[in-house]
């Protein structure tokens, strides 16, 4: 397929797949085994300007958007589902900062985050509230010129490696869920520490941590946009960065199915190989198929949002949805081409199943993603 | 415009065939109503085509350009270029003069070597016992080390005078540093790391082959109409000339004019020797190659150990230098040494291109590996689909078991 | 480097078919060819980027020099990607056919066009051909010195450069006067991912492109009649025989891999 893109884009593209392969591709069965951070690898996305794709050009970006970030978080999953959410988790914090930030803010914090010299991270998730954001029990508590802040967030990816952080405390818990609002956490603050580090079953090379705020002081500036603000906020950025998880998905599908491909024309049984057989040949069509549509949703969608359509919801949780279903049932499908090596951790294969496995959850099950989709379905519907 | 061809398709005799189109690394020949046409843009003139041309249909123009420093009438003769570092011959010397004599015995002349150094005249004796018809030395305290600039001036003047119509050298870092310089100033063809010589019957051509995109293909050269024919010789190839003391031959001492080399533009500072405990790989009768699935720098132990039974030398394809398990000096392949060993017994080494490149002239090639699909296996001899943890201490404890016995009978 | 020397520094570079890409059927046992891509000559980059390290540390210029079809423009554009500030293309159908010795005297004479030069830097070889004699072939071209597999930079003064060359042994360590040609290894460095913003700029960079008419060189230098030696004929390496399986229980294994080896060495 032709996605007419443009030649920034294919420049964006290229660059990125070239990383992949000649620098992620490499380590990331290590980085895999050992659950070690990427930080040379994010040290070469910095000094390919990677970072900056979908920021401003004011902030030292490039002026792309949605669309770019889609494109490089796709080119790098293919070699590594979990090296890239390092990339992309840090786009997923500081967007709350490029949608709701104030021009002081922006100007403080972005050009940083553009150039790469920066990771950000987003921490909405507690223990007990996940899917259910209103359930929040961190609190903010203003004071003068500062807020404190006390609780905890956990599974945050980017934990203790990011430098710049946005977290979702409420200010006031009688209000509930409009009752939360959203700051800017710097690494380094007193009363912010990091507790418990992860051991995941996939993208096992980025860091997922606990974020622990105790008495914590932050300045009063650093509040995004309003009181009251936190839960919207968390909404409109999802809305965003969903495309991204997508494409993350959609990298750990296509970079599982090329190597399939590939091993099919190898492998030989029977004295034939095996990219011969129907059966075979059956599940390739399939898989490449699905891929491709999971491909033109994500793409129509981060245009759109790119073009600053209304209403961009539903086809964003669609596109999370349906290209992280795809993401699962095609690394699946691939071992079992793959057979018995596939079963192997000799062989690249199953770490993709591994990878794909949380694109399903996170940013939102695909249960909530459903919801999502089908309240909006049923609103229109009541409209007509 | 008019575009200058060079090659032309015949089109009465292409048959459109499509075997040039394949033969066209470049992609420049495609097939337009059952005949060739070359894309002008692309065409290298590499002649690739007209070789594969079964039909003579491609035509290339070629008229002679500049000429040699030595006429076409006046060489005769094979030389060699012997190699030695602090005074003491090294064996690719060896090796040319065998094949030099091959050469200069049907082409019904003699064989020259020259030899530069400080202190070498027993090592040009031994040139002799070893096939050459006359040597020719030229002793400085300069010449001790290899140097560019000096050697290259001095091996020029000595064939301006004797006009030798063959020069061989290594494919060595001397070799490849130093004969280019001369062939250039001969006015001369240069073939590099050649695996193959011999003169053809009918032109009395010397026939150069070597391999060429990272060993894919192999091709054979010429030098039709300039002095001498050169060629650099890779080492390992040709077997060594034996010693036969009772050989004679001429040792002439020529005296160099100084003046030629005595201001250096480049200065020869210092040579610093990694010393390593294990054997040189290009220099190895035996190596034995740790690969990806040894797994671990740990693990390289038991390839080791195998190496040590066995007096090998250890290889290891890239991906092993690259985690940092060994160092470059061990690394077999396009980016790391080519070896020509008798025996290459790779381990847990998938066999990527580049390192079969690399590998896979050795004699005998035996691969142990556990994935039996892969490629190393396409270059092996022998075939051991297994478990290298398995397989390698058990080779390694009979290997020892079968030295003491030995020993003690 | 004195005050008042710039250092100008030109890299040469090779375009060339991507040898690892390179597949055989297994059919017809014949070069796979269609689709291969044409890309930098590895050993080009450690070049590349060793120039522009060296532009960044003491200051000048790197210019890049290939020669080839109009689309070898490609490889220049990758080098300024990657820092290089210029790039100079020879493309000219005459000069087709060259080898190695009409190669090294075409480009020498391109660089001649190149006022005040003091270094030259080119790959150890390049990928397709294997020859390593190009670079040497334009130092005497030029009559300059040459160092060949320099692993090292280690100083740069006074129009001197000190520099490791790696030998079978170990190195050497040399001190050659500028001007000077260094031929690289891999070791010498990590040859970086070009940039967003240098991949921007090698797009709208302007290539210059020379052809024979523009340099001061002799027809019958030049291309197919320049080049004293020819392919005569290519063919493909001959293909082993498929190998012999060993196999049974691990001690029979040994067995016969130890009576191979006895009998084979």
């Amino acid at each position: 397929m032709d996605y007419l893109l443009t030649e920034e884009q294919i420049m964006m593209r290229d660059l990125s797949r070239k990383i992949a392969e000649e620098k992620i591709r490499p380590v990331a069965a290590e980085l895999d085994e050992k659950s070690e951070f990427p930080y040379e690898i994010m040290k070469t996305l910095a000094d390919s300007d990677l970072f900056g794709v979908y920021l401003p050009e004011e902030f030292g970006g490039f002026g792309g958007g949605v669309f770019e970030l889609c494109l490089v978080t796709e080119e790098l999953s293919k070699a590594c589902g979990g090296i890239s959410v390092c990339y992309a988790a840090s786009a997923l914090g500081t967007y709350p900062i490029l949608l709701f930030g104030n021009d002081e803010q922006k100007k403080r914090f972005l050009p940083d985050l553009a150039a790469g010299k920066k990771l950000a991270a987003f921490a909405v998730t507690e223990p007990g509230a996940g899917s259910d954001a209103s359930a929040i029990s961190a609190t903010a508590k203003k004071d003068g010129d500062h807020y404190i802040l006390n609780g905890t967030k956990h599974f945050i990816t980017n934990g203790e490696v990011a430098d710049v952080y946005v977290i979702i405390a409420m200010t006031n818990k009688a209000k509930g869920a409009r009752g939360a609002s959203a700051f800017i956490v710097e690494k380094g603050t007193e009363g912010f520490s990091f507790g418990k580090k992860e051991d995941k079953l996939g993208i096992r090379a980025s860091v997922t941590s606990e974020l622990i705020f105790n008495e914590c002081r932050v300045p009063a500036e650093n509040l995004l946009n309003r009181e009251g603000m936190g839960f919207i906020i968390t909404m409109k950025t999802f809305d965003v960065s969903r495309p991204g998880v997508a494409a993350q998905a959609l990298g750990i599908a296509q970079g599982a199915l090329d190597l399939t491909v590939n091993y099919a024309c190898e492998r030989k049984q029977f004295g034939k190989f095996i990219g011969g057989f129907q059966g075979i040949q059956f599940m390739l069509a399939d898989m490449t198929t699905q891929i491709e549509a999971a491909r033109a949703l994500i793409y129509s969608t981060a245009r759109m949002i790119d073009a600053g359509k209304a209403n961009t919801s539903r086809p964003s949780a669609m596109s999370k949805m349906y290209a992280s279903d795809v993401a699962m049932k095609v690394t699946i499908d691939c071992i079992q081409i793959y057979g018995g090596y596939g079963y192997m951790k000799d062989y690249p294969i199953e770490k993709y199943m591994r990878d794909a496995k949380i694109t399903q959850i996170y940013e939102g099950t695909n249960q909530i993603q459903r919801n999502i989709i089908a309240s909006s379905l049923i609103k229109e519907s009541r409209k007509k | 415009m008019k575009v200058l061809k060079k090659i032309t398709i015949l089109k009465d005799k292409c048959v459109g065939c499509g075997l040039c189109v394949n033969s066209c690394a470049f992609n420049a020949i495609s097939m337009k109503s059952s005949k060739a046409v070359i894309d002008y843009d692309k065409c290298t003139l590499c002649t690739a085509c007209v070789d594969a041309c079964k039909f003579n249909a491609i035509e290339i123009e070629k008229k002679a350009g500049f000429s040699s420093a030595i006429g076409l009438n006046e060489a005769e003769g094979v030389w060699v270029v012997a190699e030695q570092k602090s005074n003491k011959l090294q064996p690719v010397s060896f090796e040319l003069l065998y094949k030099a004599r091959q050469l200069a015995d049907e082409l019904g002349t003699k064989v020259t070597a020259v030899l530069l150094g400080s202190n070498v005249k027993d090592e040009a004796q031994c040139l002799i016992w070893r096939g050459a018809d006359q040597v020719i030395i030229v002793e400085n305290a300069e010449f001790t080390h290899y140097q560019s600039e000096p050697y290259s001036v001095v091996i020029e003047e000595l064939a301006k005078k004797y006009k030798p119509e063959i020069i061989l050298a290594g494919a060595t870092t001397i070799g490849r540093s130093l004969i280019p310089r001369l062939a250039i100033k001969l006015n001369t063809g240069l073939t590099a790391d050649c695996t193959g010589l011999e003169i053809d019957k009918k032109s009395g051509l010397l026939l150069q082959t070597r391999p060429a995109f990272g060993g894919n293909i192999m091709a054979t050269i010429i030098c039709k109409n300039h002095r001498p024919q050169m060629a650099t010789v890779r080492h390992k190839v040709f077997q060594e000339a034996g010693e036969d003391h009772t050989k004679k031959g001429v040792i002439i001492e020529e005296n160099i004019d100084t003046a030629l080399f005595n201001s250096p533009r480049s200065i020869l500072k210092d040579i610093v020797e990694e010393i390593e405990e294990t054997i040189n790989i290009t220099e190895a009768d035996i190596i034995v190659a740790g690969g990806r699935g040894v797994g671990s720098e740990e693990n390289f132990k038991i390839i080791e150990e195998l190496a040590k039974v066995l007096n090998a030398a250890i290889g290891a394809s890239r991906s092993v230098v690259d985690e940092g398990w060994i160092p470059y000096s061990h690394q077999v392949g396009q980016t790391g040494r080519t070896v020509c060993p008798k025996i290459y017994i790779a381990c847990g080494i998938s066999g990527q291109i580049q390192h079969l490149v690399g590998m896979q002239s050795s004699k005998v090639i035996i691969a142990i590996n556990k994935d039996p699909h892969a490629p190393i296996f396409n270059v092996a001899n022998y075939r051991v689909v297994g478990d290298l943890f398995q397989v390698i201490p058990a080779l390694t404890k009979k290997l020892k078991n079968s030295q003491t016995t030995t020993y003690s009978s | 480097m004195e005050d008042k020397k710039i250092l100008n520094i030109i890299v040469c570079v090779k375009q060339v078919p991507d040898t690892t890409d390179v597949k055989i059927d297994p059919e017809t046992n014949t070069l796979i060819r269609e689709g291969v891509e044409s890309i930098m000559n590895p050993f080009d980059r450690y070049a590349v980027e060793e120039g522009v390290r060296l532009k960044e540390k003491y200051g000048g210029r790197v210019t890049v020099l290939s020669m080839g079809p109009p689309q070898a423009e490609n490889v220049l554009r990758e080098a300024i990607s990657m820092g290089a500030d210029e790039g100079i293309l020879l493309s000219d159908r005459a000069f087709a056919g060259s080898d190695t010795w009409a190669t090294s005297y075409t480009i020498a004479k391109a660089i001649e066009t190149i006022k005040g030069y003091n270094l030259i830097i080119c790959g150890k070889q390049a990928a397709d051909g294997d020859t390593a004699q190009v670079g040497p072939g334009i130092s005497i071209h030029l009559d300059i010195p040459q160092v060949t597999y320099v692993k090292k930079i280690s100083a740069l003064e006074n129009n001197k450069i000190t520099v490791e060359r790696l030998i079978e042994e170990g190195y050497e360590v040399i001190e050659v006067s500028l001007p000077c040609l260094l031929t690289v290894v891999k070791e010498i460095n990590e040859p970086r991912i070009p940039s967003l913003r240098g991949m921007m700029k090698a797009k709208k960079a302007e290539i210059k492109v020379l052809t024979a008419n523009e340099l001061d060189v002799k027809p019958e230098y030049l291309g197919l009649d320049g080049s004293p030696t020819q392919v005569m004929k290519i063919f493909s390496p001959p293909q082993k025989e498929e190998g012999l399986i060993i196999e049974g229980e691990i001690p029979d294994i040994a067995e016969k891999l130890a009576q191979v080896i006895k009998e084979q060495n």
